[in-house]
């Protein structure tokens, strides 16, 4: 289940409009490998909520549903601005994160293509929405900002909320920068809307060092859109209580108590598993893999996720000054999760690190889970409630684990 | 040879932090170096610390949040350290050896052990009056972030007005959707010019005195850093 597939075609056209004819805004409906593949990017330099606006702008949403989260993203007021310049066809606000969730189920089961954003304490107040959309099959997409979820509150980068998405039948992509976000945000419509995947997507990223940091990303042109969501893809007729994956008997689903009804439930919890399964041969080719590899022939691998990750590669670059050298792992899926590429990349490794912005250390976890002689697997550094990991921290921890005297004086 | 600068910058909300910070790392951007900028408040309220990092180099940047290990401190009020309203303490904790200190005052705030901490790490400090300077040249105390960023770059010469130019004209110049909190404050001090051009033009004006101070100081006290960056950045 977790080879890499091979993909000649990159990904499935879509049929519903023509390629090449203008929408509303004059934008051209472009096939999805020439935007991203053909079209010719120009650099721009701007923060990670106004990334999430220019994918946005591009993407033919349908329906984008507001929980205003500033400010720990402005993305959503951004959206907004699109709305009212004419890029999409319903904005609205919610009264709250759980509603905003719910209203997304109902655009998605009218058949439009729905993005919304969220972050922490909103993430887990909207929780129960998560694995509903995931079984009722709605490849709605959300971009979670992550911030700390516990009190006392934090607006500051945690990646905490992350955990609880873990089993929720949910496509999870973690981006490192501005330009992995604006490239998920398409990409992801993309590979949750394949009628052998169709279930939701979160586009994550760490709040405030992607969100809120000016960075240069290069962008197609703005006049291209990705085609629209063709709803009459849908593996499964729109479900509902009275509409359940199976039919059963005049009464709704939820009525039964028997053998039957409890095997359904779990025949179809196994399917919305291996469906996150089956976006690996989408996502293969679209992301280039499910990892991004460095130097892993070296003893001492950095294994990551988010921003962490760039964290990383600093700290690679202090190492290097003094000598030790290390490589790299960057996990881009935490949904599916890379269980066998990361098992290749790290097999010659004697010591695996893996620097995490939150208490738990789940990635670690994660990671340990898979990979044999997991006493490699260093859970750490952490830092967490919204403190930033200089790279200096990483150097420490490696230098300390190796029994390398730390200088106390930098 | 000049690889990296990282800049932190503390002031209190509603003081333009972040605003200063963003242009920089624009005005870098657009000279050809690398940069990233990115800000830490908490929930945005004025007068609460808020903290901005850039930094600026010759190689792609990864690493971003809050910056421990600084080369330079610049202090937006002085409330900052009167109060000890920074994200550290004291004000300049993790300031690298040959670093540099800016600080909006009038008057001398640091303490006989601050002195001496700073000179013992050749840290040079720059008592620089922008709120005055902010009030004679673009008439109000917001543009004190300008005559920041302004005395910054007449020190290190990490940009150069021309750039800075150029990324006031993209900040300012064209609509900007930002926050609730960044929104007000961005309509209040256009309402003070009639025209945006005018907004635009104090703004330069402000950060063109400053930098001339600044280049004055400079002169005077030859600090470590001093036109650290000279010549790196490609010229208009």
């Amino acid at each position: 289940m977790n080879k890499p597939v091979e993909s000649p075609n990159r990904v499935i056209k879509s049929q519903h409009v023509k390629l090449g004819t203008k929408n509303k805004m004059d934008q051209t409906y472009t096939d999805i490998n020439t935007m991203f593949y053909d079209a010719e990017r120009t650099p721009s330099f701007m923060t990670g909520s106004e990334v999430i606006r220019q994918a946005i702008k591009v993407a033919s949403v349908g329906t984008s549903v507001a929980y205003p989260i500033t400010p720990q993203s402005e993305a959503a007021a951004l959206i907004g601005e699109l709305y009212s310049e004419g890029y999409l066809d319903e904005y609205f606000r919610g009264e709250s994160e759980f509603a905003v969730m719910g209203q997304c189920a109902g655009a998605a089961f009218g058949g439009h293509r729905v993005f919304t954003t969220t972050a922490g304490p909103g993430t887990l107040r909207a929780m129960e929405n998560f694995p509903m959309w995931a079984g009722s099959r709605l490849p709605i997409q959300v971009c979670v900002t992550m911030r700390g979820v516990n009190s006392p509150l934090s607006i500051q980068p945690d990646t905490l909320e992350a955990s609880y998405l873990l089993e929720t039948g949910m496509l999870m992509w973690h981006a490192e920068t501005a330009q992995d976000l604006y490239d998920f945000i398409l990409k992801g419509f993309i590979v949750a809307e394949q009628p052998d995947v169709h279930i939701p997507i979160a586009t994550m990223c760490d709040g405030f060092f992607v969100t809120h940091t000016k960075d240069t990303v290069m962008l197609p042109p703005e006049d291209l859109c990705l085609t629209p969501y063709d709803p009459y893809k849908s593996p499964v007729p729109c479900m509902d209580m009275e509409c359940p994956p199976i039919r059963m008997m005049r009464d709704p689903f939820i009525m039964k108590s028997n053998y039957i009804s409890y095997s359904t439930h779990a025949s179809w919890q196994q399917e919305v598993r291996a469906a996150v399964e089956r976006s690996r041969k989408h996502t293969i080719p679209l992301l280039d893999g499910l990892i991004d590899v460095e130097n892993i022939d070296r003893e001492i691998l950095l294994v990551s996720s988010g921003t962490a990750v760039s964290q990383g590669r600093e700290a690679i670059r202090l190492l290097e000054e003094e000598g030790i050298k290390v490589g790299l792992v960057k996990i881009k899926t935490i949904r599916p999760f890379p269980h066998e590429e990361i098992r290749e990349a790290t097999k010659r490794a004697k010591h695996i690190f893996v620097p995490e912005f939150n208490m738990a250390g789940w990635l670690a976890r994660e990671i340990k889970a898979v990979v044999p002689d997991n006493e490699r697997v260093i859970a750490g550094p952490h830092v967490a409630g919204g403190m930033t990991m200089p790279s200096e921290v990483i150097v420490e921890e490696i230098k300390k684990y190796l029994g390398i005297k730390v200088a106390s004086n930098r | 040879m000049f690889k990296r600068i990282n800049i932190r910058i503390s002031g209190l909300g509603g003081q333009g932090a972040v605003t200063a910070a963003h242009l920089l790392a624009m005005a870098a951007n657009n000279a050809g170096l690398y940069s990233i900028s990115n800000p830490f408040f908490g929930a945005e309220k004025r007068m609460a610390p808020a903290e901005s990092y850039v930094r600026i180099g010759v190689e792609r940047i990864y690493d971003r949040g809050e910056l421990v290990y600084p080369d330079v401190v610049m202090i937006f009020h002085p409330q900052v350290i009167t109060m000890q309203k920074s994200y550290t303490a004291p004000f300049y904790d993790g300031i690298k050896e040959n670093g540099l200190v800016i600080i909006n005052t009038s008057a001398d705030l640091l303490n006989e052990e601050d002195h001496k901490r700073l000179s013992d790490l050749n840290v040079s400090v720059f008592n620089h009056d922008a709120t005055k300077l902010a009030l004679e040249i673009g008439k109000t105390e917001l543009s004190t972030n300008m005559a920041m960023l302004g005395a910054c770059a007449g020190v290190t010469k990490i940009v150069g007005l021309e750039a800075l130019d150029v990324a006031l004209q993209e900040r300012f110049g064209k609509r900007y959707v930002a926050s609730g909190g960044t929104a007000t404050l961005d309509q209040a001090i256009t309402k003070k010019y009639a025209k945006k051009a005018q907004l635009l033009q104090a703004n330069m004006d402000t950060i063109t005195k400053s930098f001339e101070l600044a280049e004055e100081w400079t002169e005077k006290n030859k600090p470590a850093l001093a036109n650290v960056a000279a010549g790196v950045a490609k010229s208009f």
